[in-house]
């Protein structure tokens, strides 16, 4: 089921898990199942600009949740995902999102399995995000992850709430093959991955967040220590001499900080970290606002608009990242109607290069439970100069049908 | 006012503290102003001590054309001695939304605090919620139509006595203390003079024209002494549109705690 053969531990651990949910499941009333189908199309409207690219891709992916009530202070959940796709073999994958025994006191509470954990303030680009790995073939944007082994310990306090992770095995981020759009000029080759640590997957990563609501402001701050999540990626030459890239994950130390706040009519947002072990040591930060209109022109609609700004110190050479020094602005339309009805535009442009990237996300429910998506990015006046310039020619308009059920 | 002297102000302030005094001595002396927010006070005080409960909540939208649309939400609600309520809400359906949860902090005075867990990106964003009058999730209710209705947030004139649905009520008016970001210029209430119970409301907008009714039914007692509706119906005039949200399963004194509403329970609510 998995992708990549190196998740055999993880296909085993995560039998193991289902072996002991269904000898606890005494219970079958706690039991609580359901899921997600979904029907996707691209289509992208100029000629790829690499060999092997196609223009129109449609792919399949189903969900199952399963959630269980072991005890009053004892619940498991599992996500499972897969997803078969028409033109890319990277794209048609599988993952466990989630399966996790959760225990829990009023004073502290411990998860065990696969996790997922989101931190981080702001809207358009996840700097300070590190927990889970990125499924980079399921979306451009970085919102969608692969689930993470680890111990999580939870202390929620008056003070603040501490939290501690420990984890025992690192999962690779996808890339799209060769078929793929949406990638680097050479297709990047995951069976090649290499390691700074010797362990290689096996290396422990730890982590320690402290979070807290001041006033009118929530603050994250936290230290990791571990594998990147971020690969640099590396040129070699196959066999047949044609060139490869292939991901080095290296040892990083990485301390972040996380804050929303609430002013008055806005809403602030920001994040920074301080990173070492990739190349130079460096500092990156993004920040920005929201303000709403509300009932915009008399009707029930409500209007935000976005302003935010990303500075990424780190050496360009090693470690590309197409967010250097970028402002970003978004309009969100909140319709408020009876089908929930949304519309994002948001626009991000590189300060440097002058590099353009116009991104759109619509979506609506259709009856009780199908929502239609219709998202479309178009990339303008890509600088040669710019890591963005690799999805030039990617325009592309992404239809997608999910019924929940 | 702009000229009033300190030791002036002084002697009004006295002045007022004793008309309080009175008012409170001798109802026949009171205003218009000091009935109504008696009656505000006494509504309150009467449902003092429910210390939490849950309940599950429908909520049915429904448009001009007959179009309907159902939300299931789950509520729990904290007593919070000598401040507002705090309170959380989870969406069971449409499924899309499914774990969706608001978490929301409301205070007597100054802004409520608010925050939105979406399970699929295992998010917790802070809302701001100055903005009161924003539709709750689609419907004719607005944020604070839904919120906890504290006692300092608006104030009051009582209007008189009238029969409404076989029941004698205090109609009165009630304007809201932060005039700027309501949506509301003043609204009329009938509270049943019996049990002090709400039983209609008539909203005016910024215009101050009738923008919506909402009407409530079914009033049960828990614990022999707390009243809850089973129904809530709220009409748009404007619009056509209504939004109906009944009630079933209230559970009191369920033994929720602060620790029921804080960032780390948010991220394992199901």
């Amino acid at each position: 089921m998995f992708a990549d053969r190196k998740n055999i531990p993880l296909s085993v651990f995560c039998s193991i898990l289902l072996f002991l949910l269904l000898f606890s499941a005494d219970s079958v009333s706690a039991l609580e199942a359901n899921g997600e189908l979904s029907g996707q199309g691209f289509l992208f409207t100029e000629d790829a600009a690499w060999a092997g690219q196609r223009d129109v891709s449609v792919s399949a992916a189903a969900t199952l949740e399963l959630y269980h009530d072991l005890t009053d202070n004892l619940q498991f959940t599992l996500e499972a995902f897969y997803r078969v796709d028409s033109q890319d073999a990277n794209r048609s994958h599988g993952d466990l999102r989630n399966a996790e025994f959760l225990y829990f006191t009023d004073d502290w509470e411990i998860g065990m399995g696969m996790g997922k954990v989101f931190w981080g303030a702001t809207e358009f680009v996840h700097l300070v995000d590190i927990i889970n790995q990125t499924d980079q073939v399921e979306a451009l944007d970085g919102e969608e992850k692969l689930g993470q082994p680890m111990l999580h310990v939870t202390v929620p306090r008056d003070w603040g709430v501490v939290e501690g992770f420990v984890m025992p095995w690192f999962r690779e981020r996808t890339f799209p093959g060769k078929k793929g759009r949406l990638r680097t000029p050479i297709a990047v080759d995951t069976d090649m991955a290499v390691y700074e640590s010797s362990a290689e997957q096996q290396h422990t990563d730890l982590a320690v967040r402290y979070s807290t609501s001041i006033d009118n402001a929530d603050i994250g701050l936290y230290a990791f220590t571990g594998t990147a999540r971020e690969p640099v990626l590396l040129l070699s030459l196959q066999e047949d001499s044609s060139p490869v890239l292939y991901p080095y994950y290296e040892q990083i130390g990485q301390s972040g900080l996380d804050i929303q706040m609430v002013a008055a009519d806005w809403l602030f947002k920001a994040e920074a970290l301080y990173r070492t072990g990739q190349s130079r040591s460096y500092a990156a930060t993004t920040f920005g606002f929201e303000y709403s209109f509300i009932g915009i022109g008399d009707t029930m609609m409500d209007l935000g608009v976005l302003g935010e700004y990303v500075f990424d110190d780190r050496d360009q050479g090693w470690l590309p990242t197409i967010y250097d020094n970028d402002i970003m602005a978004g309009l969100r339309l909140v319709v408020n109607d009876m089908d929930d009805s949304t519309i994002l535009v948001g626009l991000i442009r590189d300060v440097h290069y002058g590099s353009t990237i116009i991104a759109i996300e619509s979506s609506r429910r259709i009856g009780d439970s199908v929502r239609l998506n219709i998202d479309a990015s178009f990339f303008i006046d890509l600088d040669r100069e710019d890591p963005a310039f690799s999805l030039a020619k990617d325009d592309y308009i992404s239809l997608e049908l999910v019924w929940y059920w | 006012m702009m000229s009033i002297q300190p030791v002036n102000r002084l002697v009004t302030l006295s002045l007022l503290i004793a008309v309080q005094l009175l008012s409170v001595s001798s109802a026949r002396c009171e205003t218009a102003e000091e009935k109504g927010l008696q009656i505000a006070i006494e509504a309150d005080r009467r449902d003092d001590g429910f210390g939490d409960y849950t309940a599950d909540m429908t909520m049915i939208l429904r448009n001009k054309q007959g179009k309907e649309s159902q939300r299931a939400i789950r509520t729990r609600t904290l007593e919070v001695p000598g401040d507002g309520d705090k309170s959380l809400s989870i969406f069971d359906t449409p499924r899309d939304v499914k774990g969706t949860a608001f978490l929301t902090f409301s205070h007597k005075t100054g802004d409520d605090e608010q925050w939105l867990y979406l399970p699929a990106l295992k998010r917790v964003k802070r809302i701001n919620s100055r903005n009161k009058s924003g539709s709750f999730m689609g419907s004719e209710f607005a944020y604070e139509d839904i919120a906890s209705q504290e006692v300092e947030k608006y104030t009051y004139k009582h209007i008189g006595e009238e029969e409404y649905r076989g029941q004698l009520c205090f109609v009165g008016e009630s304007y809201p203390v932060d005039k700027k970001n309501s949506g509301y210029t003043k609204r009329i209430t009938w509270l049943d003079t019996k049990e002090y119970r709400l039983q209609k409301v008539e909203f005016y907008d910024r215009k101050n024209s009738l923008l919506k009714t909402l009407t409530v039914d079914g009033y049960q007692q828990y614990l022999g002494k707390y009243w809850r509706p089973d129904t809530m119906s709220m009409v748009n005039h404007q619009t056509g549109k209504t939004t109906t949200l009944t009630w079933r399963n209230y559970s009191f004194q369920t033994g929720l705690t602060d620790k029921d509403f804080n960032s780390t329970s948010l991220k394992r609510v199901r």
